[in-house]
């Protein structure tokens, strides 16, 4: 008796299996992560093999005891593990990742069934999750490119589990660069008003100012991952897109109260975010217009929390609100099937054929079903009636 | 006659501690466990008051559930519950009032907790007292352990700390979220996951027991 094998849809034989595609996204994260390391030593190497190393065992051991779906070997929670230490400060306890990746797994993918079920992407959930938990030690970044980084860790990473991480400015005054304040640019902007220089975050390189990879290698990864289909590019697009529009905006009527566009987009993790996390499979629309929608919305929220509330960062509350939208988006914007309405609308009772027109990350190898439209209509009394 | 007596009220106790626990079977009463489970005291402070207006309105109800009248039952009820809570409201205050002030409203909402009504229409207004007093003192105590599992979670984690005992020493990383409402939520949940999965795991093994 053959073996049953419970997978998350889209049921499409195709070339492209879960598997594949997550191991691409693996792939073009690598770049990014070996540009993390170089920026902050092996703090970040710890970082991003504990956090990953906790979402791989969470994944096993909810898989081993059946409640979760899935296996190890689709890359899946290697990507999550990925994502979530980016977002983390380099310096983040040890400790703290690891429950940040236990919760982004079991909270985020696990209760609601493993992969293609979950509802928000796990790698925010996790975060959310340790943000709301540890709200200082999140918040504390250290300066990029120190002396020394390579071997030696920042002092918070290697608390003690369930203790307090050590303090790091007493650290960078023993280094004398105690006049290097560890504040990201967003915090640094909202709090101290200070405005960051455009090529220093677009390249993270000049400096030592505590960011995240640079934007513009992100944005590369991404387009490798855009051009070979293994993510929407409308997402991204629209989240930016929007985003930029709506801080354009604001710039315009009020040059002297917001900062320009272009701070708004390459600050934080807006790029990181847009490209990796919105575009999430499971989690975002899977119709055209529906991701337009999808991205404006994320993009417009991150501007609104990013300006009016207490946090200087807005990018994952917006992406876990879009994704909670998300079912109500595909909702409202199915695409018009065959046999349009005089109006362009769907026409009632209309079928949705699977076609690659519909879908819009589609299989390369999916066959594309036929229209079958009559040529000639028969007429009304022409039509057979089954009792005749 | 009395052995057996004694069994049937032992089973009638031991009903609301495990098989049908307030709070992790039947999840009544979640108002005051969400809100009032921050630290251990405060959770068996919440339990304690609860089962004393559980046992005493259980009692007086069972007592009076010959001369009711059907149709103002529940108002009949709501009195008697609110007069134990009122005596309780009063006793809590008189006792210790930072304790009042961190339970908060929620003393004087025991009146609609629905474990209390609901197990006096269901079980005091149907049985002589001692076996209504019983099974209220069994449906408090579980009540009570119910809370208790939850504000002793929330305190170490939240506050380091077990009855206002430091159990890490200095330079504990307090888990802020969970003093937090969302907390209440995520210990809750992983308690009644948990219990699911016990129940699930013994059905599984008793099906195989029998195949």
């Amino acid at each position: 008796m053959g073996t049953v094998e419970i997978r998350p849809a889209p049921h499409i034989r195709g070339e492209r299996t879960v598997e594949k595609i997550m191991l691409n996204v693996v792939y073009s994260l690598l770049p990014v992560c070996l540009f993390y390391i170089y920026q902050y030593g092996i703090s970040a190497l710890a970082s991003m093999t504990v956090v990953t190393g906790a979402c791989l065992l969470t994944e096993r051991w909810l898989v081993k005891t059946g409640t979760q779906s899935g296996t190890l070997a689709d890359y899946s929670a290697t990507i999550t593990g990925i994502l979530l230490a980016l977002t983390l400060p380099p310096g983040f306890p040890l400790w703290m990742g690891a429950v940040a990746g236990f919760v982004a797994i079991a909270l985020g993918k696990g209760l609601f069934g493993g992969l293609g079920f979950n509802v928000f992407n796990p790698a925010l959930v996790g975060r959310a999750f340790v943000q709301a938990a540890f709200p200082t030690a999140i918040a504390t970044y250290t300066p990029s490119f120190l002396p020394g980084r390579f071997f030696e860790f920042i002092p918070s990473s290697l608390a003690w589990p369930l203790m307090m991480p050590a303090d790091a400015t007493i650290w960078l005054k023993e280094k004398h660069l105690d006049a290097l304040a560890g504040a990201t640019p967003l915090a640094k902007w909202k709090f101290e008003g200070v405005l960051a220089g455009a090529e220093e975050l677009i390249t993270s390189l000049s400096g030592h100012m505590a960011v995240g990879p640079s934007p513009l290698l992100i944005l590369a990864c991404g387009a490798y991952l855009a051009f070979r289909r293994y993510l929407d590019w409308r997402v991204p697009t629209a989240i930016l897109g929007g985003a930029g529009a709506v801080a354009w905006l604001l710039y315009f009527f009020g040059p002297g109260h917001y900062p320009n566009p272009f701070f708004m987009l390459f600050s934080g993790g807006l790029i990181l975010g847009a490209v990796y996390m919105a575009t999430d499979m499971a989690t975002s629309p899977v119709t055209p217009r529906g991701m337009w929608l999808y991205g404006g919305l994320i993009g417009l929220l991150t501007v609104v929390i990013r300006y009016y509330s207490g946090l200087p960062e807005g990018v994952m509350y917006a992406i876990l609100i879009g994704n909670a939208a998300t079912p109500l988006i595909e909702r409202i914007t199915q695409p018009a099937p065959f046999g349009k309405g005089v109006f362009g609308g769907a026409r009632k009772g209309a079928s949705y054929p699977l076609h690659p027109g519909y879908i819009s990350r589609e299989e390369a190898g999916a066959v594309t079903p036929k229209k079958r439209i009559l040529k000639n209509k028969p007429k009304a009394d022409e039509r057979r009636t089954p009792n005749s | 006659m009395t052995t057996v007596a004694t069994a049937k009220n032992w089973d009638e106790f031991m009903e609301g501690i495990w098989k049908q626990n307030p709070v992790f079977v039947m999840v009544l009463g979640m108002c005051p466990t969400l809100a009032v489970t921050v630290s251990a005291i405060n959770a068996i402070s919440m339990g304690l008051a609860t089962t004393f207006v559980l046992i005493a309105s259980c009692g007086l109800v069972s007592m009076m559930r010959n001369i009711t009248p059907k149709e103002v039952r529940i108002a009949v009820y709501i009195v008697i519950i609110a007069t134990f809570v009122t005596a309780v409201d009063y006793a809590i205050q008189a006792i210790s009032l930072t304790l009042y002030d961190a339970l908060g409203a929620f003393i004087q909402l025991i009146v609609v907790n629905c474990i209390i009504l609901g197990r006096a229409e269901a079980h005091a207004a149907r049985n002589p007292p001692v076996a209504a007093m019983t099974n209220a003192t069994g449906m408090g105590a579980g009540f009570t352990i119910g809370l208790l599992a939850l504000g002793v979670v929330r305190e170490i984690l939240g506050n380091g700390t077990l009855f206002g005992l430091s159990l890490f020493g200095e330079g504990f990383q307090p888990w802020v979220i969970m003093v937090l409402p969302p907390g209440g939520f995520f210990v809750l949940g992983s308690w009644l996951l948990l219990f699911s999965w016990r129940a699930r795991r013994k059905q599984a093994l008793e099906a195989t027991h029998h195949a």
